[in-house]
């Protein structure tokens, strides 16, 4: 390299003010995080979990765990989604979802039988978000047919859009509605894929 | 696209930009501080951002002020330009064994309006327009603030380099 021919090139390659080791940006990325919750500006944290039903994104709001994807829900699909019906202030943040990854964890251990986190269902409203309140009564190793779900909340006729309910569920696995069943035993449908269904109803079925 | 992207992914996308601006703008060993209160600051204002903005030069134009903050703060400079120190500066390239004759310190030792042209310019890749609207002035003296810079730099670098050493 000829020094007398110093341009924008050069300064592009001067080492010490281009490398940016990865850590380094790590490290500066779990600082903001950090700062951001603790001056209340990180309105959605989220957090990637191995599971044996493949990733799994967790996100959470200051009022509690607000939405669970799966990865073929595409997860820069899920994010834009929350950044534009809550807000577009979305760090990954691991350490505000501890508890909930722990609990998550423990479920596909078969530890776990009952979810205890707040719960934010900002995402759902109206006649879905009554079906997923029901939902959460469904226990451990139980399921319901889509007609019960539909009788339970008082609407009898309403089985289609309690399967609607079901497959728009922003909460999978913690709101269980993998526990609901066509009334003939077959699966029905299932946001996380009917595979991730089937693993959820053996893992209940073995451990209950 | 009108959508607001969520703000993990203007870190992923401009995390590394604006570290390496901040570095050649207060030096390395302020430039994480700075990259820090910069990225806080954005998340804070961001749900005001308009969706269509150049989020680029809008981060580059808060760490400008951050740096400027930051500056005041410690009532100096990065590094000093008035005299080339004999012994190292202890806001030099941290672990570097910089002797003073590398590229940082020869861009440290610019004027300041110099340096951040050079910094905004071919770090972060903004155009002269946006420039000027972040340093103030026209466009046309951040072209000679930045062009100036570089012959400066430029003399530097040859006057440091012995005879055959290539860099």
């Amino acid at each position: 390299m000829n020094n007398t021919e110093l341009g924008p090139v050069d300064i592009a390659l001067a080492p010490e003010l281009i490398t940016v080791e990865p850590e380094v940006l790590g490290r500066l990325h779990a600082g903001l995080a950090e700062r951001a919750s603790r001056e209340g500006i990180l309105d959605v944290a989220y957090r990637i979990v191995e599971t044996p039903v493949g990733k799994l994104l967790l996100a959470s709001t200051e009022r509690g765990l607000v939405r669970v994807a799966y990865e073929r829900e595409g997860l820069d699909a899920v994010l834009n989604t929350l950044s534009e019906r809550l807000s577009p202030r979305i760090l990954e943040a691991p350490a505000r979802l501890g508890e909930a990854a722990r609990q998550v964890e423990e479920y596909f251990s078969g530890r776990r039988h009952v979810f205890d986190l707040p719960i934010d269902l900002a995402l759902s409203a109206g006649f879905r978000r009554t079906v997923l309140q029901h939902l959460s009564g469904i226990g451990f190793g139980r399921t319901e047919s889509y007609a019960e779900v539909a009788r339970a909340v008082g609407n009898p006729k309403a089985v289609r859009a309690v399967g609607t309910a079901c497959a728009t569920n922003p909460l999978p696995v913690v709101v269980p509605c993998h526990r609901v069943l066509r009334s003939d035993g077959s699966l029905g449908g299932y946001i996380g894929g009917l595979d991730a269904k089937t693993t959820l109803l053996r893992l209940e079925a073995a451990a209950a | 696209m009108d959508m607001k992207q969520p703000f993990e992914k203007l870190v992923e996308l401009h995390g590394a930009t604006v570290l390496r601006v901040c570095r050649a703008v207060v030096g390395p060993a302020e430039a994480e501080d700075v990259w820090q209160e910069t990225f806080l600051a954005a998340l804070r204002a961001y749900p005001e951002l308009p969706p269509d903005a150049n989020k680029e030069a809008w981060l580059v134009t808060i760490a400008h002020r951050k740096s400027i903050d930051a500056m005041r703060s410690n009532g100096r400079r990065p590094v000093p330009i008035e005299a080339v120190p004999e012994t190292p500066s202890p806001h030099g390239v941290p672990g570097s064994g910089d002797d003073g004759c590398g590229l940082w310190s020869s861009v440290a030792r610019l004027p300041d309006k110099q340096r951040r042209v050079i910094a905004y310019r071919y770090l972060a890749d903004l155009a002269f327009n946006d420039i000027a609207a972040i340093v103030g002035g026209t466009p046309a003296a951040a072209r000679r603030a930045a062009s100036d810079g570089l012959k400066s730099l430029r003399s530097r670098l040859v006057a440091s380099q012995p005879e055959g050493e290539s860099a």
